[in-house]
């Protein structure tokens, strides 16, 4: 019986435009929708697959955030056994750093076989979770993993490289692996199912005390790119242009 | 009549069986004739595994596993065409046909094109997926300036649900704008919720999500509850549908009428208003929230005909027996699907008869159908000066 871990955060969903805050380091948390990041979402998914195909207790564990309650019942609806959520000062300039020594903190304690994290998050400023998780917990970590079957002490994971190019790795337990996509796309549960979850499971809070930021980067300033005033806009018909073109090739010496 | 309970069902198919008696006249499904005029007028019933017929008859012999296994449910796009022709007044579409796509979606047997329509919906408010703020942004730059109910502060006559496809589709936005038009022209005093308004989750009661209805529902009855109007109003026959027959029975019971209704008791003022806009051969799609669900086939007649210069004409298939653009009880999320099964889109054959009939112009009244049509113009036959215009856009062009 595989122990298997879920890491998941929520990330700012791209369907709103994005603003800074006033402390111009950070995103406006106000209008900020999150949504679950979708490598986590898939990390989700194939621990489920894994927990229906060879049995196992599934674990997820989010950080404290507006629809973290939410995110965690849709899992638990789509197959999770049990749910843990994180309290601590998440809010702005928290990062990934922190964010690890926290989750591997109450990973720890689960003695987990398997950690499976999202491989990466549209909020990932000072690397990916999934492999400060694997040296605060001391264990081996794969990422870019799009498929993973267990046997005893080892697991098979699929692992994609640039170019189409997979490899099968054999890896031994316990490991942490960064999930690029599940075997199956992340399934849908049915509305009502997560309104069951709401009223029967339990989500188990965690306190984590001080977070620990250190070995991060720090936000030193954050803004929309600014246009640079190179380009130049080329007027006239297309024999002045084509004249224009060749003038400022020869100019760059490209001809 | 047969009875309620059958000995050798499984536990799982007796609870369905009996769940399909909870739907207004579901035991009449006790009296099927077995004849098939459902299966045989349904546009996809000839790639289905199960169409309505088979589905009880496979149902009486206690066998309902094999229809969940099936994805081929996913093929009925909630037209109420078997309704239509069954001799015992079966209620085959909101009944049996849903219920069997609730269960298809509990098992989690449901295309990928489907789940992202209803995870948008939960997560938007609307199965676009567009950010529920920018919902009124259809009236940027209009002018008068579109009146907000937040803003407004102050009771209306007119409440105007305005939806999905109206708030965010390009191509329907057209209609909504026109609309706009419409209604300042006749003087009416209305206003809309914007971003207050959610996805009525009509079209996503019929693809099985009835929980997600009921969200979207409490939704929209908490927004409705806080302001006065006299009626609400909408151009889309699927927010009708939903807001007319199925809200009541949550409790958010409000009168409302499609616009057709709406407009047909101003056609004084609107004559009054028509110039014309040139001579045009027309014919009408009825579409199924509005036809054969609501029984709403005269009034866009009438209004069409109001128009200066029109000559109405009617397709083969009309009025009862009109044939679905496909897009309803979920079909507009799962083109995809659909086509790989069928390799047809009802869209195709619909114009396919508007092209028939010699018309300019098609009219439709619903919000699903002038990207569909237009779209299936562009690729049938003889079809490709066919025009694709809203009632309203027929109305707001004559003004
Ligand atoms: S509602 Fe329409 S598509 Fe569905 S079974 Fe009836 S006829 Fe067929
Ligand atoms: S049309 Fe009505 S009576 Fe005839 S087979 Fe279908 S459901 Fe039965």
């Amino acid at each position: 019986m595989t122990n298997i871990v879920v890491l998941a955060k929520l990330v700012p969903d791209l369907v709103e435009e994005l603003e800074i805050a006033e402390s111009g380091t950070a995103l406006d948390m106000e209008w900020l929708r999150l949504i679950i990041n979708e490598f986590d979402n898939h990390a989700t998914e194939q621990a489920i697959i894994l927990k229906e195909r060879s049995g196992g207790e599934v674990t997820v564990i989010a950080p404290e955030a507006e629809g973290a309650n939410e995110m965690l019942y849709t899992i638990a609806a789509k197959g999770a056994d049990r749910l843990i959520m994180l309290k601590g000062d998440f809010e702005d300039g928290i990062n990934n750093h922190a964010l690890a020594r926290a989750f591997a903190g109450a990973a720890k304690e689960l003695k987990p076989d398997l950690v499976l994290t999202g491989v990466q998050a549209n909020d990932d400023l000072d690397g990916s979770v999934g492999p400060l998780v694997a040296e605060y917990l001391g264990m081996s970590y794969v990422g870019y993993i799009s498929g993973v079957s267990v046997s005893g002490e080892t697991v098979v994971a699929r692992k994609e490289y640039p170019g189409g190019l997979i490899a099968e790795m054999e890896v031994t337990l316990p490991a942490v692996l960064g999930i690029q996509a599940g075997e199956e796309p992340p399934r849908y549960v049915a509305i009502s199912k997560v309104r069951q979850m709401m009223k029967t499971a339990t989500i188990d809070e965690q306190e984590v005390g001080d977070l620990d930021a250190s070995g991060g980067a720090m936000v030193q300033r954050m803004y929309v790119p600014e246009a640079a005033e190179r380009a130049e806009m080329l007027e006239g018909d297309e024999e002045e242009v084509a004249a224009r073109l060749v003038e400022i090739f020869k100019e760059a010496g490209l001809v | 009549m047969a009875a309620n309970t059958i000995s050798h069902f499984s536990p799982f198919t007796q609870e369905f069986y009996q769940s399909l008696f909870d739907v207004a006249d579901g035991e009449n499904i006790k009296t099927c004739l077995q004849c098939a005029n459902c299966s045989g007028v349904c546009p996809l019933g000839y790639v289905m595994d199960f169409p309505p017929g088979r589905m009880i008859s496979w149902l009486r012999a206690g066998i309902f596993d094999e229809v969940v296994e099936s994805d081929s449910v996913w093929m009925c796009v909630s037209c109420y065409a078997c309704v239509e022709v069954c001799p015992k007044n079966i209620p085959l579409t909101p009944g049996l046909m849903t219920r069997a796509k609730e269960e298809m979606l509990l098992a989690g047997n449901i295309p990928t094109e489907l789940q992202s329509a209803l995870e948008f919906s939960q997560r938007y408010g609307n199965p676009l997926g567009e950010s529920p703020r920018k919902r009124a942004e259809w009236a940027n730059g209009l002018e008068p300036e579109v009146p907000i109910m937040r803003k407004l502060k102050r009771p209306v006559d007119v409440l105007w649900f305005v939806g999905d496809y109206p708030s965010y589709h390009p191509r329907v936005q057209q209609t909504t704008r026109a609309f706009f038009k419409l209604l300042n022209a006749l003087g009416i005093d209305f206003g809309i919720l914007g971003p207050e308004e959610s996805s009525d989750g009509d079209s996503q009661r019929l693809a099985g999500e009835r929980g997600l209805f009921e969200v979207l529902a409490e939704k929209n009855g908490k927004a409705f509850s806080k302001y006065e109007f006299g009626e609400i109003i909408t151009t889309d026959p699927h927010a009708y549908n939903a807001l007319k027959n199925e809200y009541p029975a949550l409790g958010i019971k409000y009168p409302v009428r499609h616009y057709t209704e709406f407009l047909v008791e101003h056609l004084d003022g609107i004559k009054a208003l028509l110039k014309g806009n040139g001579e045009m051969r027309v014919t009408y799609h009825d579409p199924c929230y509005l036809g054969r669900a609501n029984s709403v086939y005269d009034a866009p007649r009438e209004l069409l005909e109001a128009i200066p210069g029109i000559e109405l004409v009617e397709m083969e298939h009309n009025r009862t027996t009109s044939l679905c653009c496909g897009g309803g009880g979920g079909g507009m999320w799962l083109d995809g699907f659909q086509w790989e099964k069928s390799g047809a889109r009802l869209s195709d054959w619909r114009v396919k008869e508007a092209a028939d009939t010699q018309a300019d112009v098609l009219a439709v009244a619903c919000p699903y159908e002038p990207p569909r049509f237009e779209d299936a113009a562009k690729t049938v036959a003889g079809a490709d000066k066919l025009i694709v215009k809203d009632i309203i856009e027929l109305l707001a062009d004559a003004l």
